[in-house]
């Protein structure tokens, strides 16, 4: 079972959901955080990393011994990520897909695939948590293929709960698609429930099935209440505005930790995503 | 010259686009963009009356059509992002928009039809013009369409002969954030005295240097844990970026937040909303935004 964590407005809770629900959880788990531009799941799980790997992504490099300049790699490139000026051919490998093109369409085998650092991925554990996340790398604008690796981190059969970046084009899409549930986090203000609508829309475009929890849901209103209720969405879990939750998190330190009483909560929060993955969804 | 000042925090819901709206009420002359076109807020305290709707088109897509197409599966050989299925079918999600496949198909069964990927407007709202979008869900191409508003909006400026083009910028360091920071004249970065907001903040003040961009912080809710926001002001001075204010937690942002409205619309002359002002006085006089040394506070500040 594959549950992502996500939202579309950033700063809900994604990050304290995901970490609290995996520590909450008392047999083998894989946590993985795919929010690699912003990663901050490890600030609070403190998990031992043994395990560091750089990640790169394939981009051409021109042998101009063998280039003809014959303009087919230029041809075929979406991304103008290689022109050929005058008797020069220019690769612009940030623009770079990896789509593997060029190489294809080169009729004088002048291209090779070299690697771009993308950024890392450090691994480890916590007790019975097997951790990973990527950093991207500053500067670099690609976090997708990042995310990806990421995701194939995940070898056990243990289940998997991804920590996934706010907002809802392609690094959400790449941490959301194939799984089984996702939990989407909000706050019940208008900023909220906007950003959560066009989460639902994403998720019910990826025809996953989705819970809600509300957090500091005492600061704001009922229309995200509503909405849920209108949509079919089962809000799972409520976290009400608590400045000792807002203190402990800002030294972090986790809910489950700090205020044992929530323990058990996130562990009923994960017994009935599990519940609803077997019935078959809460939503479709 | 147009200076343009972007909001950004690394980490989202720090308060960027609370904080952005309450500015556009003191600042005279302004364009207001909101660059965080995936989870585009502004509108809601903003109330724009759109005047100009305009699609933004995307890279094209594959589709195959299968009358022509032969299964001879070399799309699927060529497609390095599994988009193709065992029927040769498209999954939209999953098309790069590479069109390698549209290339190599030996009988040209695949089309390649530009994509509207969202949409962008020209408003205005009750300060003045406002440049906004919204990408359509699940899209690529965000950091185009975040460059796309922002050209919009200093174009605006130039035609309204306006000096300041305010930016509330998308969380994260990724694509949208760099399209959102290119070019700008400095950024405020907003910050919560939390271990993952200095974390985040790091990262952002990281790639501000990298695009040498001259940076300021902001430190919101900093009564959440005070010793957390001196090292956030020690460790802004190391990275040359001065705190310009500190704005303690206070729920009445999200009641104004609820009520469609700024600060300053909603409790004019609470203590809040004076710190606020102090905070654009600050960021106004700042030496970031005032790189010719020239400073004309009255045209600036309502």
């Amino acid at each position: 079972m594959i549950i992502s964590v996500a939202s579309g407005k950033g700063g809900t809770g994604k990050t304290t959901v995901a970490t609290n629900m995996a520590l909450a959880v008392e047999h083998d788990l894989t946590l993985l955080d795919c929010d690699v531009e912003e990663p901050n799941a490890h600030l609070f799980l403190q998990p031992a990393m043994t395990e560091k790997i750089q990640v790169e992504t394939p981009v051409p490099h021109i042998d101009m011994e063998k280039c003809s300049l014959c303009r087919n790699c230029a041809a075929i490139c979406r991304f103008s990520a290689i022109t050929v000026v005058g008797k020069n051919v220019l690769v612009f490998p940030e623009l770079c897909h990896s789509c593997g093109g060029c190489t294809l369409v080169c009729p004088e085998d002048a291209i090779t695939e070299v690697g771009r650092v993308l950024g890392e991925i450090e691994s480890g554990r916590r007790d019975h948590i097997f951790f990973s996340h990527g950093r991207m790398r500053i500067g670099e604008a690609m976090a997708p293929p990042l995310i990806k690796k990421v995701r194939s981190m995940a070898v056990s059969d243990a289940p998997v709960i991804i920590d996934a970046p706010p907002g809802t084009s392609c690094p959400v899409i790449a941490a959301t698609y194939g799984v089984d549930f996702v939990l989407l986090v909000t706050e019940p203000t208008p900023f909220g429930l906007h950003d959560l609508q066009l989460a639902v829309e994403a998720v019910k475009l990826l025809g996953i099935p989705s819970g809600l929890v509300i957090n500091r849901s005492d600061l704001g209103t009922d229309d995200v209440k509503e909405y849920a209720r209108s949509e079919g969405i089962p809000v799972l879990m409520e976290i009400p505005f608590d400045r000792k939750i807002a203190e402990a998190y800002s030294h972090g330190k986790t809910m489950v930790e700090e205020l044992p009483e929530w323990a058990g909560k996130f562990q009923n929060l994960y017994t009935q995503i599990e519940r609803l993955v077997q019935a078959g969804g809460g939503m479709q | 010259m147009i200076n343009e000042l972007v909001i950004v925090s690394g980490k989202g819901g720090t308060g960027k686009t609370s904080l952005t709206a309450a500015f556009s009420a003191l600042a005279k002359g302004t364009v207001l963009c909101d660059a965080d076109v995936d989870a585009a807020d502004m509108h809601l305290l903003m109330q724009p009356k759109i005047c100009q709707t305009t699609d933004f088109m995307g890279g094209g897509q594959a589709c195959v059509d299968p009358q022509v197409c032969t299964q001879c599966g070399t799309c699927r050989d060529v497609c390095r992002f599994g988009a193709i299925d065992e029927t040769f079918t498209v999954q939209p999600i999953l098309c790069e928009g590479c069109g390698v496949c549209v290339d190599m198909c030996p009988e040209k069964a695949i089309g390649f039809e530009p994509q509207k990927c969202g949409e962008w407007y020209l408003s205005d709202c009750k300060y003045g013009p406002m440049v906004h979008a919204r990408l359509g869900i699940a899209e690529e191409n965000s950091g185009k369409l975040v460059s796309l508003v922002r050209k919009e909006a200093r174009n605006l400026a130039e035609q309204k002969g306006y000096g300041l083009i305010l930016t509330d910028g998308p969380p994260g360091i990724g694509c949208p954030v760099i399209a959102s920071l290119s070019g700008a004249t400095a950024l405020l970065i907003v910050v919560e005295p939390t271990v993952s907001g200095i974390h985040d903040m790091l990262r952002v003040a990281e790639l501000a240097s990298h695009f040498k961009l001259p940076g300021m912080l902001c430190i919101n809710k900093f009564d959440l844990n005070p010793e957390m926001s001196d090292k956030i002001a020690d460790i802004g001075q190391k990275h040359n970026m001065p705190v310009v204010g500190r704005i303690p937690f206070d729920s009445s942002f999200v009641q104004a937040m609820v009520a469609g409205q700024n600060i300053f619309e909603y409790q004019p002359e609470s203590q809040l909303s004076k710190t606020i002002q102090k905070i654009w006085t600050q960021i106004i006089g700042s030496p970031a935004m005032n790189s010719m040394g020239v400073l004309d506070l009255q045209s600036t500040i309502r």
